[in-house]
Formats: C-alpha cells, structure tokens, sequence
C-alpha cells in the first residue's frame, strides 16, 4: 500500500526558535509541505531609528544569544565602514580571533547537543550523557574552552562588553592569551575524536542542487568583511548586499525570505566551504576529504560535516593569531570615532551564514534607517524547498511516515537554524 | 555544587523544571548550557522536562517554570497563563522577561503602525506593546540580567531545591565595583549606571571597562537625581544617559520622565 500520512512537527525541538514543519502526503505522493516561522518579531530595524551610533553594536548584539558575538562585530563593522575607519591590524586580529572561538562554540553546541542525539537515536544529549560519556564531556571541553576564549577576548561569551566601535574596551592578558594557546594545542585530540563519532554515523544521502552564498576569500578562508559571491557566479561588493539578498515577504512566516539566481539560495558552513575550499587550512581540509566532502556538495545533511571541518579550521588558524599576537607588542586598543553622514554596511561570516548589518546616518551619527539579513533568513526558502524535494523523494520510495518526519527534522536541524535570529 | 551534594550524601527531592521562551534572543536559556564546567552537577539536581532549545521530550507536569522572555503578542500571553496554571514556581528568567529588556525600547514610539511599516512595508504583520510577565500574571521570582549570569540561576534553583530563602542584593553595581578595585569609568570619561543599578553581576560591566547600562533593573533607593548630577557634571549628555536608562526597561518610569523633558528642549 502506498503511504498516505500527515506529518506535524509544532515546533520543532533542538533548534533556536520556533518553526513548524508540516508534510502531507497522499498514496505515495506529496501534496503539501510547508515550513512555518511562527516567531514574534522583535523590531530591531526600528528600534534603532533615531539612536545615537554608539548604540547599534550593544542593541543588535541582543537580536541574537547563540551569535552575539557575530551580531556586534557586524554592527560594528557597518558602523566603522559607515565613517571610513580602517581597524589597526591589532584590532583585526582580536576580533577574527573572537569570531574564530565563536563559531567553534556555537558549531561544537550544535553537531554536540543538537545533531548527534539524532543520529544515536535519542531525544536529547541527556541519555547520552550515561551511554557516550567520553563524548559529551568531550564537547563540553571544547565549549568550555571556546567560551572562555571569548571571555577572555570579548570580555563575556555572550553579548560582548569590550567589543566596541574603533576597538576594545581592553586588552587580554597576554599570559592568559598563552594558556589558551597551550589550551587549544591540548584540544586536538577532543576535536578528532568528535570527528571520528561522526565519521561512524550514517549522513542520510539526498542531494538537490541548489545556489550557495557566502564571502569571497581572497587570501583568506572568510569571516570578517570582503566580496560576495555565489556558486552560480554572482559577485558583489560588501556594499551591494542587496543585490544578493532580495528579501520578500511571505505568509508563512515572520522572518523575511531572500533569493537570487533560483527560488532559493542556501548560506552557511556548507556555502563557505563550497565556495571557498581551496583556503581550508589543510588540516581541515584532510578531514573534508576524509568524509567525501568536495566542492560543490549539494547534500545538505552534509553541513554537520562542513561545521566539524570549520572547527578544526577555526582551531588551527586561531592558534596562528595567537602566535603573531604573542609576537607583538600591543598597542592603544582604542582608536577614536568621528561619526559622519553616509552609509555603512558589515557583512560577516557568523556559524549560520553571511550576515548583514547596514546603517543609515545623520550628520550627527544618528541612525536613520537600519536594515539587518540573518542568515537563517536566506536559508528559510531553501529549507522549504529541500523538505519538499526530500519529501516527496522518499514518499516515492516507500519510507515509513515516522521515518520522513525524522529525516525531516534532522535536515531543518542541518541547516542549525536560528530561527528567533531570523525574525528579529 | 557537588561538594554540596556528596556532603549531603542523600538523594534531594528533585524538583521537575521546565523552561519556556516568548520574544527573546533565547540567550538566557543559553547561558544555562554554557556553564560546562558544572552543567552536568546542575542537570542532576534537577529534573528537566520541557526544554525545547536542547530536548524533544515534553512534559506538561513540572514544579518549576522558567519563562525567558517578554510578552508581545496575543497568544504568547495565552501560552503564558498555561504556563502560569500549570507551574507550582513561575521565576521570570533575565531582563526580558523581568522588564521587557531590549524588546521593550520599541514602546518608545507611541505609533505601533509605523513601528510594523518600517520594518515589514506594508506586509500584515501582528505585535503589540512589549510587556514583562508581571504584567501578565504573577510572578514568584526574577532572575536579573541581560544576559542572566549562570551562577546565579544554579545558586537559586539549589536554594529552591534546599528550601533556603532567595535573595537579591538591593545596593548598587558600585559596590561590587570598588570593591574589584576597578578604575572608575567616570575618571575614564565614560558614563555608568552602576550608581542606580542592582548589584549581583559582580560588575560585569565595568570590571572590563564598559560602562553599565543598568540591565538589571534598580538597585533599592536608587537615586535618580543624585546620578543625573554626576553626569552632568561629567559632562554626560542627556541623551547618552536616557540611551542606557531606556535600554532594558528596568528603569522605564525614569527612562519616560527623561523622554517628555528632553521632548520640550531636545529633538528626541
Ligand atoms: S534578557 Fe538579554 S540575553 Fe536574556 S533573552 Fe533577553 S535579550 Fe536575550
Ligand atoms: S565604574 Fe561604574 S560601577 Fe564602577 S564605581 Fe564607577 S560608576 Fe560605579
Ligand atoms: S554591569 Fe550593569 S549592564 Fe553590566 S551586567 Fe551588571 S547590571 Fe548589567
């Protein structure tokens, strides 16, 4: 018998936020899957309207808890674009240091405490705790010491206090920079053992092709400022986001959607990795290669794996910073800010995907409109449309109902969506 | 947290808890899985049974609620009365939910349809006024902050498991300020709220040289008129001081007064 069922997911756990997935399929055919964002939006472009610059990092850092540290370096970065200030190479360093033990954290919560409990059959990390031990306290090591990075840094793992137009507040410790480095050096075998479990797990194989945007690396694997690109070979200033982004509304939701060359485009650790795999540090890109992972991979599961890779890129290039920020004598960490009239956009590679942030300013520095693309945003049509692929794929197939549903939670949950994030 | 429970060598009765979100960057409930070093101490004090960020097991019966978030729509006040029926403890988790937080600076524009148009055009889209919980039902406990600090929540719910009193600290910021031996950010030409704002962050703020902006509401016996004093003698503008004091919503009735004299002689 063909199968005929209704699947309702309201809301979906293990994720940031609230969506609903919905998948109606009718003797083996799909008839109708929806992904709904139910969120309550928060106003963040208005609130700003009327404020004095120096508020826009400390506002927008709090339209996300998983990536504020994202979410100010990239007000930060409008704000400084916005009056033509260049941040001292000491800056630059910290700050691409910061985001580094960012995303480390934020990958490592999510393949840790949201992802593998799929793969080994239970509803949360807790009954992992009795059964893989090793491997929970494993990832709470790495989060550990990625979240005391950032205290060290950015004065607080969430919602950063010494993060601030020009610079920051204040410097870290240079002996405490050292014992992170030892830290992080000591941390290998933690990350290589996460990589082995995931290596023992069974990636569902589905692919559909699809356009992936992300930061154009020049030199460098991307995170902070630079082009915009997409796999089908759009390219873009920094400050011509919105040709890459074409937000529109649309019922189903409170987050705004966003298209470019298809009906959908898809950002995060499987774009940045597809669009900038030559500039892997190469012991990240050994593990890629160890798990099949080529460009352009069109399977979305496989953005776990993109994740794991990005953590031991973002290890490795870390200890790189820390090493020349050794090397160094440090400077003012401040420089001043002369707010003028203009534009200023920040696009930055938070864990989800290329965010923007886009300021516009009075004579006095004063935000007259703000306009804020979280990644999670651009990806909502392209979950959509891979639900409906995957649906209907394995509806054809013959797979069970309760099998659809979970293989449709986990590719939502693949795409780590912050879905609190998207809405603002 | 161990020490304690080995000492006690007995199992504690565990309180079933359970943790909620309304309009919030979720980031309190964050903060709970981001202390590694003794979650797993924590988790075992407790019995988690709703917790959708981390869990897919839900449960309705649970002792303890810990509702993150501020109220800004219709069914969230509903969802919120459930939660309200159903919990034994309602503690409001973090400044949103305890004042509204950053949510709540959208209040500040008297035209809600100019707040939807300018950021959805003209795309039907549903809000209201941003409200803390207690303005909705009742609330037993707050948990200050944004973001709360992890310490605190672990200490409050062992007290809650214990049966020992909670309290907050009622004297200001200041306090713990000085006594860190922090420079004070006002010599640094920078203005704080630490003179008005309740203590139990261990000045978190301006221990890394970031003024406060009064995230954890007023300390008792604020004084108002003595802080705008020292900002004006500071030199602190009137707006920098109503930007911090209109930031969480702790000092909202203040933050109002400011606005409507500032409205007469400054362009807001
Ligand atoms: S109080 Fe701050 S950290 Fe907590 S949920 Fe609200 S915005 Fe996020
Ligand atoms: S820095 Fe702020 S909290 Fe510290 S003593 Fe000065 S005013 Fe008080
Ligand atoms: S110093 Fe002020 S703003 Fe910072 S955490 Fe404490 S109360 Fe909040």
């Amino acid at each position: 018998m063909k199968l005929s069922c209704d699947i309702a997911v309201k809301p979906l756990s293990r994720v940031e936020g609230h969506g609903n997935i919905h998948i109606r399929i009718e003797d083996g055919v799909l008839q109708e899957a929806s992904w709904e964002v139910v969120e309550t939006p928060r106003f963040f472009e208005a609130m700003l309207v009327g404020k004095h610059w120096e508020n826009a990092p400390y506002i927008c850092g709090r339209i996300c808890g998983i990536c504020s540290i994202g979410h100010t370096l990239a007000s930060i970065r409008a704000v400084e674009n916005g009056f033509a200030i260049e941040p001292s190479s000491q800056t630059a360093a910290l700050r691409l240091l910061l985001k580094h033990m960012e995303t480390l954290q934020s990958h490592v919560l999510h393949l840790a405490f949201l992802v593998a409990p799929d793969f080994l059959g239970t509803g949360s990390v807790l009954p992992l705790t009795k059964s893989h031990p090793e491997a929970v306290q494993r990832a709470l090591r790495l989060k550990l010491l990625a979240n005391d990075a950032c205290d060290l840094i950015g004065g607080r793992r969430m919602h950063p206090t010494r993060t601030v137009v020009g610079g920051f507040t204040m410097l870290p410790d240079k002996a405490q920079l050292d014992l992170l480095l030892r830290r992080l050096r000591a941390a290998a075998p933690d990350l290589a053992a996460t990589a082995e479990l995931f290596a023992s797990f069974t990636i569902p194989d589905f692919v559909r092709e699809t356009e992936f945007v992300s930061l154009k690396g020049e030199t460098d694997y991307p995170f902070i400022g630079g082009a915009l690109m997409s796999s089908d070979g759009v390219e873009r200033p920094e400050a011509g986001y919105l040709a890459m982004t074409n937000e529109y509304c649309t019922p189903a939701s409170t987050a705004k959607w966003a298209k470019l060359s298809r009906p959908s485009f898809a950002v995060g650790a499987l774009a940045r990795c597809n669009n900038n795999f030559h500039l892997l540090h190469p012991t990240a890109r050994a593990v890629a290669e160890s798990f099949g992972l080529a460009p352009v991979c069109h399977n979305p599961f496989m953005t776990n794996i993109a994740q794991l890779v990005e953590c031991v890129h973002v290890m490795a290039d870390a200890a790189r910073l820390i090493e020349e920020l050794l090397d160094r004598s440090f400077t003012e960490p401040r420089q001043p800010v002369q707010s003028r009239a203009g534009l200023g956009v920040g696009a930055v590679e938070v864990p989800r995907g290329i965010l923007y942030h886009a300021y516009e300013f009075d004579d006095a520095g004063r935000i007259l409109h703000a306009d804020c693309v979280i990644p999670t945003g651009q990806n909502h049509a392209n979950i959509l449309h891979d639900l409906e692929a995957l649906a209907r794929s394995w509806a054809a197939a013959g797979t069970p109902d309760l099998e659809i549903e979970r293989l449709a939670c986990m590719l939502v949950r693949a795409y780590d969506p912050c879905i609190s994030c998207s809405v603002h | 947290m161990r020490g304690q429970l080995s000492y006690l060598g007995v199992e504690l009765a565990r309180p079933r808890v359970a943790f909620f979100e309304l309009t919030s960057c979720e980031g309190c409930q964050l903060q709970i899985l981001n202390n590694e070093a003794s979650l797993l101490d924590f988790l075992s004090l407790v019995e988690v049974v709703n917790f959708r960020e981390a869990m897919t097991e839900r449960h309705d019966d649970y002792d303890v609620a810990f509702v993150e978030g501020s109220v800004s729509r219709a069914d969230e006040a509903d969802r919120l009365r459930a939660i309200r029926a159903n919990a034994k403890i309602l503690v409001a988790l973090g400044s949103c939910a305890c004042f509204g937080g950053v949510n709540q600076l959208k209040n500040r524009f008297r035209d809600l349809d100019w707040v939807k148009r300018e950021v959805y055009g003209d795309f039907p889209i549903i809000t209201q006024e941003v409200l803390p919980l207690s303005a909705v039902v009742d609330v037993d406990l707050c948990i200050y902050g944004c973001p709360i600090r992890k310490e605190e929540v672990e200490k409050i719910v062992t007290n809650l498991v214990l049966g020992k009193a909670i309290s907050h600290p009622r004297y200001p910021v200041c306090m713990e300020c000085q006594a860190s031996q922090n420079i004070c950010l006002f010599d640094l030409g920078e203005p704080c709220l630490g003179p008005v704002t309740r203590a139990g962050c261990n000045a978190w703020c301006p221990s890394n040289r970031r003024g406060c902006w009064g995230c954890r509401g007023p300390a008792d016996d604020a004084n108002l008129a003595q802080l705008e004093k020292i900002m004006a003698e500071r030199g602190v503008s009137a707006e920098a001081m109503l930007d911090r004091l209109e930031c969480f919503g702790g000092f909202a009735t203040q933050a109002d007064l400011l606005r409507s004299a500032a409205a007469d002689g400054r362009k807001p």
